[in-house]
């Protein structure tokens, strides 16, 4: 056993902290799990946080069945792992349903669709407390939004008129109906992420690492070919190229990068000399400036 | 890595987010997909040079209008350090909006416009950073190329601040002036060709020398519970861990504690982070901790060592900046949050209000409206374990919140 003196590092802390409040102040947290590093990330943080009880709360997955197939087989050995409860709701059940419609062509995506299931599941389970890995670095209307991030009964954000937060205070107080988006690692950059992965030695779904793919070649984004959900028109030529992604979403919304980063030493590099961010590879960004703050407006993550 | 926080203030057009705009390009940090996009909004709407604000007003309104409404958090590094700048309005009706963009800074920029001077908006905002207790405060006087670049101009700026700093009651702070362009790009990064008689550092270069050490500067340790960790498992049946974050000093196994607001004694029995234990652990560090003895701790309760004891008492003095619509008035209740303890409290007197321009206080008012600052005394429903602001600022602030809307409606320092 180490006998020796710590400085936990101060993002480390701070989430750490958040975590805690969570548990302290709500009676029904949840943490949104999707399989991409920075839910990853959230785990092992809630872990150090509470160990050595068990994590306090279940892992929620928003399925929208258009998943990297390595992110669901990651999913079920980590929760096997931790012994947490996983719970998955499935966007495709809402389509069937016919609650709400797919989108089709060329841009298609289930993206959006997500949010109707989260809210559904919120109100089944009576969630207070969504816990989220978003950060404030990966998108404008993102760095605008607090810790604690309070949510009416249809999910909405009301940007203009935020709790102001003060010092490391949270304010969970909420009324019925109500619950809180919380965000951990709020301050973290995507290279803050990545160096937590390595230095902690987290292991990440292998489609994080680069890769051989079959991809063709569309508005200058490569998108993966392998799979039969993103759409692609007779005429985009499919070649392998040597690939990687850099965020883990919708497959039919999320392309991949160019890259030989096969391990977390290189990815760790590559991410610090990058001249594009995170979610210029994603499609669901580009549809308009205001893109993430209407989603967010309507109930998305 | 060290990470520098940072809250930027100033008047509205006093260029805050142009100039966070030009640190970003400057330092290269903004991506090429990010750089396209202002390129071509710029465009779109006939500018004829690059808006930096896009970069940053996150908000459909904010661009509608082209102001900022709400703190934006915006993360670059150099070589030497992390940086995070807390994009703050200028608007006076959004001064809660600085005030949270404020509170965690190290450090901070305050915009002054050459043209216009010294102006209303500045008074509040040197005279909140006073009060938050910021140490590091950069009095940027912005668009020196519209007054071409005028030491006298800036020289008098710099005079009327020193005034401003000098009926201060807070005198620890480091004051520097920059004259720049941020438009432009005089001084911001790289040094200006158009300002000879100014043989100070850039703001970058001030910004990159500055310390990035916790806001809460060294003092008493205080060690306030979030909750209680029992895992109830075979291999550690009785383990009771208190989690929380150190403040103001370090903890070390065997120190002697007191546990508050009990006054109960203890020691320390172990620190652990994750699944190692250590001997020490320094401030801002959270951990879990165990004692000797099997004490009475719950959350909101707070451990400190035996000799170093805080105040504890059922009432207390503070300024408080009011940030509800709904104003504050004496003998109102409200939820009182002191760190992650809960309480109720009334206000048991509104015993002034304090001008922001350092000019004095109105005596006895009736109430404080959204955006002032005032002197309040408070009765708490449980006694509290709390420093003055000055001594420790984690154990010396607390959040007022309304019952009925469950908002955070004040910031309290206290005395």
């Amino acid at each position: 056993m180490s006998k020796e003196t710590i400085q936990v590092d101060a993002l480390e802390s701070e989430a750490i902290f958040i975590f805690r409040e969570v548990v302290a102040q709500f009676e029904k947290p949840v943490l949104l799990f999707s399989g991409g590093k920075d839910s990853i990330t959230l785990v092992r943080l809630a872990q150090k946080a509470f160990y050595p009880a068990k994590i306090p709360f279940p892992l929620m997955h928003i399925d929208t069945g258009h998943n990297f197939p390595e992110t669901i087989e990651f999913r079920d050995r980590l929760v096997e792992e931790l012994g947490v409860e996983l719970i998955v709701r499935n966007v495709q059940d809402n389509i069937d349903s016919g609650r709400v419609k797919e989108e089709t062509g060329r841009y298609a995506s289930r993206n959006m669709l997500q949010t109707e299931t989260l809210l559904d599941a919120i109100e089944e389970f009576g969630f207070d407390a969504c816990i989220g890995g978003a950060r404030r670095d990966e998108e404008k209307a993102r760095a605008k939004e607090r810790i604690f991030s309070v949510r009416d009964d249809f999910g909405q954000w009301d940007e203009k008129n935020q709790r102001p937060e003060v010092f490391d205070m949270l304010n969970g107080r909420i009324d019925l109906g109500q619950n809180v988006r919380v965000f951990p690692i709020s301050n973290w950059t995507e290279l803050d992420v990545w160096s937590y992965i390595e230095q902690e030695e987290i292991e990440i779904p292998s489609i994080y690492f680069a890769h051989k793919r079959k991809t063709f070649v569309r508005d200058g984004m490569i998108w993966s070919a392998d799979d039969a959900v993103v759409y692609r028109d007779e005429e985009e030529e499919v070649v392998e190229r040597m690939v990687r992604f850099r965020t883990v979403g919708d497959m039919s919304c999320t392309a991949a990068v160019l890259s030989d980063a096969v391990d977390i030493v290189k990815v760790v590099e590559e991410i610090r000399d990058s001249s594009i961010s995170e979610r210029g590879a994603r499609i669901d960004d580009k549809r308009s400036e205001a893109a993430m703050e209407k989603r967010k407006q309507q109930g998305y993550f | 890595m060290k990470v520098l926080k940072i809250a930027t203030a100033g008047s509205v057009d006093d260029g805050k987010s142009t100039l966070i705009g030009r640190i970003l390009y400057d330092t290269k940090s903004l991506t090429d997909d990010k750089l396209e996009a202002i390129e071509e909004k710029s465009r779109q709407r006939g500018f004829d040079y690059l808006d930096f604000s896009l970069a940053t007003d996150g908000l459909v309104a904010e661009r509608e209008q082209g102001i900022t409404i709400d703190v934006a958090h915006i993360y670059f590094s150099t070589p030497s350090k992390s940086f995070i700048i807390a994009d703050t309005p200028g608007h006076i009706e959004y001064t809660r909006n600085m005030v949270t963009g404020a509170s965690t800074a190290q450090a901070s920029i305050v915009l002054i416009d050459a043209r216009n001077g010294v102006v209303e908006q500045t008074y509040r905002h040197f005279f909140i950073n006073n009060l938050l207790r910021i140490k590091d405060v950069v009095i940027a006087v912005n668009k020196m190329d519209l007054v071409d670049f005028s030491e006298e101009k800036f020289n008098a700026i710099k005079g009327e601040i020193e005034y401003l700093a000098s009926k201060s009651e807070y005198k620890g702070q480091n004051l520097t002036f920059i004259p720049l362009s941020a438009l432009k790009g005089d001084n911001v990064v790289d040094k200006s060709d158009n300002m000879d008689w100014y043989q100070g550092e850039t703001l970058m270069h001030h910004l990159e020398r500055l310390d990035a050490d916790d806001i809460n500067d060294e003092s008493q340790t205080r060690f306030p519970v979030q909750t209680v960790i029992r895992p109830k498992t075979e291999e550690y049946h009785d383990y009771r861990g208190y989690a929380g974050k150190i403040y103001g000093g370090d903890i070390e196994v065997g120190d002697e504690v007191a546990v508050l607001p009990s006054l109960t004694t203890s020691k320390v029995k172990s620190i652990n982070f994750f699944d190692k234990e250590y001997q020490k652990a320094k401030r801002g560090s959270s951990v879990t901790i165990t004692l000797e003895d099997n004490v009475n701790v719950s959350r909101g309760d707070m451990l400190v060592k035996v000799a170093e004891q805080p105040t504890i008492a059922k009432q207390l003095d503070a300024t408080i900046c009011w940030m509800d619509k709904e104003p504050l008035q004496a003998s109102q209740r409200y939820y009182i949050k002191h760190g992650v303890n809960d309480a109720q409290a009334k206000i048991t007197q509104l015993k002034s209000i304090i001008k922001t321009d350092f000019s004095g206080v109105e005596e006895n008012p009736s109430e404080l409206e959204l955006n002032q600052i005032g002197d309040i005394q408070l009765k708490l429903s449980k006694p509290l374990s709390f420093d003055a602001y000055k001594d420790n600022k984690s154990n010396g602030s607390f959040i007022l919140i309304n019952p009925k809307t469950n908002n955070t409606v004040g910031v309290g320092f206290i005395k």
